[in-house]
């Protein structure tokens, strides 16, 4: 093989891994991206049943109920306007409580409820998630 | 006293950091050379002072003294020893000056050790590792410093946060720091080659066992990461995809990817341009991921601090740095000549697609990870790319480079043919395939990406083999045994993943005490639940008694800690270790009713996991091991001829 073609195969060889990478980021980029949302992003959207995202907000007051099985929970999640109710089976973070921030990993089922896998609250009391500050913000200043 | 003499070594440091770069400039200039010797002393020095500052700092934290405001902030005076050692780095400044040590310590230590590089592509190199401290001393200074005196010192520190107190921190932090900036010494060497114009087969040879060095402790500490997530977050994962963790991921492909072209340039002297380009990447993925824990964008336990003013200069530091190396190639690649031709079907050619494999990777896991920066920066929307993303489309890739891994050792450099290798790799090819067999016998049902990386561990495994095979195992070199066992360690991980995630079992129950609930093959009684008293915290502690089958009662402790300063509850898991996997459980909250709640898992062949890992991070160290050597052998049989020719 001459220098010249065995530069141009690498070349191509490159070429086409590159453009299959990207193409295999981008189908999987627009299935899994917009994979935050708040429950307003969730009532304007609407969510297929089904389709793993992550829910962020804030634990509504006087929203939790435990289960007689003492491994679940269920609670409300609002960014202040809407909310969503969320059901959870296993050991909630330590900081998870009514009035405070949390993301939850899941999906929903048919009737509407959220079905978390996992729960994360961050541990730090002032935490609120960084994708919720800035909606949390824009209702607080549409009440006042 | 201390915090001033700590201050005035960094500052003292930073000037020699800047002689070092306008020695080692004037030095390349035509008649410079009386310069030429100077350079190397600086570089030394430099490394000693900056290592002296760190050294400080790690005082004033073992002393607490609550007149500087870092230790103020991030130590307390209860704290065990060890998390106030270690503490020095769990915090924004004094990570970034762990990060600037080393990266003085680095260009030290070429400026010692490195004899084989020719003397003007060296200065060149100490020139530039002296820039790159340079940026970052700046940053240290203005924007980070971490000697701040208070003006009034406060009674008590505030403490380092809880999940960090853990002895992780002593051993992640550092090791994966050594790695990350390690590859500082990767990009000042092609910087400096490409500035002296000397690209070639001994500038790869000489740039080898820096990468090597910094890419083992990578792995480790990467490796250590995994396992202290796994054990401390009482989340049952290994990896999360997590920013943070893709910003120590991202280094690690490429460094493996340099890793690999470096060796078809020493060898064979191919690939010159593209070896020089991924050496400028993997240090770049560096700063990258520098840039992306330490600015503040990301909120993790990584994240110390929020200061935007932090996340500019590093951006800053980042656009020059990465800009100017790439301008630098751009402008001297031509000058680059072309190296050695090989065939597609050869040892150089499975090469190739290792790197465009990794590369690719590399690339979906920077594109998953900057997106959402990106999307908010423009559009204001607030998005995550989670696991499902990173699975979907770096996991297929991800298996096709193991399987090239299994076939590339045992190809001929320069040209071979398809058939003779497909006779060599017939065993584990065979032995791939019953593994698909008997994984579909016994497990009916298994989802397709365990099931392939289950048989592609059980081929590659073979393969990794392959290159020992009808060898005298006495006399094959150490840096051949170092290729064998670190893909050996890749098919390792890749089983524990697998099964892993494959065969699982989980119980979450709401236990009274004296109930016994099942796991896998354990039964898991709840015996009690007492509280416990530790140094800085307090916890509550369930004794579980575990038996296997009709097997030996063994008791577990896992605990839920509350700390005091501040406020936080992390949950201790305690895990058991078997040869066949691992008993996971965690103690969570009562519910009110005398019941208790216990999450438990059985993991099968988990460890794996950190195992191979471990065996990856050896086999690079019996390379390096072995490379040293036979580079010192080869020197002395040269001084020898020498000297019988004077």
């Amino acid at each position: 093989m001459k220098a010249k073609h065995q530069r141009l195969t690498l070349a191509i060889l490159a070429v086409a891994a590159i453009i299959g990478a990207a193409l295999l980021a981008m189908s999987a980029l627009r299935d899994q991206a917009a994979y935050f949302y708040t429950p307003g992003d969730v009532k304007k959207d609407g969510i297929p049943a089904g389709r793993a995202i992550r829910l962020g907000g804030m634990v509504e007051q006087g929203s939790i109920a435990r289960a007689a099985d003492g491994v679940t929970v269920t609670f409300r999640a609002t960014d202040g306007a809407t909310a969503v109710p969320v059901r959870f089976k296993g050991i909630l973070p330590d900081l998870f409580k009514e009035g405070s921030g949390m993301v939850a990993e899941g999906r929903f089922e048919p009737g509407g409820t959220f079905i978390a896998d996992n729960i994360l609250a961050k541990h730090d009391e002032r935490y609120m998630p960084p994708q919720m500050a800035g909606e949390m913000h824009k209702t607080e200043s549409l009440k006042k | 006293m201390i915090a001033e003499a700590g201050l005035a070594a960094l500052w003292l440091a930073a000037a020699l950091a800047l002689l070092q770069f306008v020695f080692g400039a004037m030095a390349l200039r035509p008649g410079g050379g009386a310069l030429l010797g100077a350079v190397r002393p600086v570089a030394v020095v430099q490394g000693v002072l900056v290592a002296l500052a760190f050294g400080l700092l790690v005082l004033c934290f073992l002393r607490t003294d609550l007149s500087v405001e870092l230790v103020a902030r991030n130590s307390h005076s209860a704290t065990p020893w060890l998390y106030k050692f270690a503490g020095t780095w769990g915090n924004h400044e004094g990570s970034m000056l762990l990060w600037v040590m080393i990266l003085g310590v680095a260009g030290g230590a070429v400026a010692l050790l490195e004899r084989r590089l020719p003397e003007p592509t060296l200065i060149a190199t100490l020139a530039a590792q002296a820039v790159i401290g340079l940026g970052f001393y700046a940053f240290l200074l203005f924007a980070s410093n971490p000697f701040a005196r208070l003006a009034a010192p406060p009674a008590e520190g505030l403490s380092l946060n809880p999940l960090l107190q853990d002895p992780g921190l002593a051993f992640h932090p550092p090791t994966l720091y050594i790695g990350y900036v390690g590859l500082s010494v990767a990009f000042s060497f092609a910087v400096g080659a490409l500035v002296t114009r000397d690209v070639g087969a001994d500038f790869a040879r000489a740039m080898r066992p820096w990468v090597l060095g910094a890419w083992i402790l990578l792995t480790l500490g990467i490796t250590a990461g995994s396992y202290w997530a796994y054990y401390e977050l009482g989340w049952g994962g290994w990896w999360f995809w997590d920013p943070v963790e893709n910003a120590s991921l991202m280094p690690w492909l490429a460094a493996t990817a340099l890793l690999h072209s470096v060796t078809v340039l020493a060898t064979r002297d191919g690939l010159r341009a593209w070896t020089v380009m991924l050496a400028v990447v993997a240090f770049s993925m560096s700063m990258v991921g520098t840039f992306l824990v330490r600015s503040g964008i990301l909120t993790s336990v990584h994240a110390f601090a929020v200061d935007p003013r932090r996340g500019s200069f590093i951006l800053a530091l980042l656009l020059i740095y990465i800009g100017g190396a790439l301008a630098l190639f751009a402008l001297r690649v031509g000058t680059v000549r072309e190296g050695s031709r090989f065939d597609m079907v050869s040892r150089e050619g499975a090469l190739v697609v290792n790197n465009l494999l990794l590369s690719a990777i590399l690339g979906i896991v920077l594109v998953g990870t900057l997106y959402p920066l990106a999307v908010e920066a423009v559009s204001g929307e607030k998005l995550s790319v989670g696991p499902p993303y990173f699975n979907a489309a770096a996991g297929p890739l991800a298996l096709i480079l193991v399987a090239v891994m299994g076939a590339g050792p045992v190809m001929r450099w320069r040209r071979d043919d398809l058939l003779p290798v497909a006779r060599r790799v017939a065993m584990p090819l065979l032995l791939a395939a019953a593994a698909l067999l008997a994984v579909a016998l016994l497990a009916p049902g298994i989802h397709v990406l365990p099931l392939l990386g289950l048989v592609a561990a059980a081929g590659v495994g073979a393969a990794s083999l392959a290159p020992l095979w009808k060898r005298n195992l006495r006399r094959t070199p150490l840096f051949t045994w170092g290729m064998v066992i670190s893909h050996l360690g890749v098919a390792v991980s890749l089983a524990g993943m697998a099964s892993e995630s494959a065969f699982t079992q989980e119980t979450l129950v709401a236990s009274r005490i004296g109930e016994t609930h099942r796991v896998g093959p354990y039964s898991v009684r709840l015996d009690g639940v007492e509280p416990v008293v530790g140094p800085n915290w307090t916890a509550v502690e369930a004794s579980l008694t575990v038996r296997r089958g009709d097997g030996p009662p063994t008791v577990m402790h896992p605990q839920a800690r509350m700390f005091s300063t501040p406020p936080t509850e992390t949950n201790e898991s305690a895990i058991a270790t078997h040869v066949d996997g691992q008993l996971y459980t965690v103690l969570g909250k009562d519910d009110g009713q005398g019941r208790w709640q216990l999450r438990l898992w059985w993991k099968p062949f988990v460890t794996l996991i950190w195992a191979g890992g471990a065996l990856i991070a050896i086999g690079g160290a019996l390379a390096l091991f072995g490379r040293i050597r036979r580079a010192g052998r080869a020197q002395r049989a040269e001084r020898a001829t020498q000297g019988y020719l004077a």
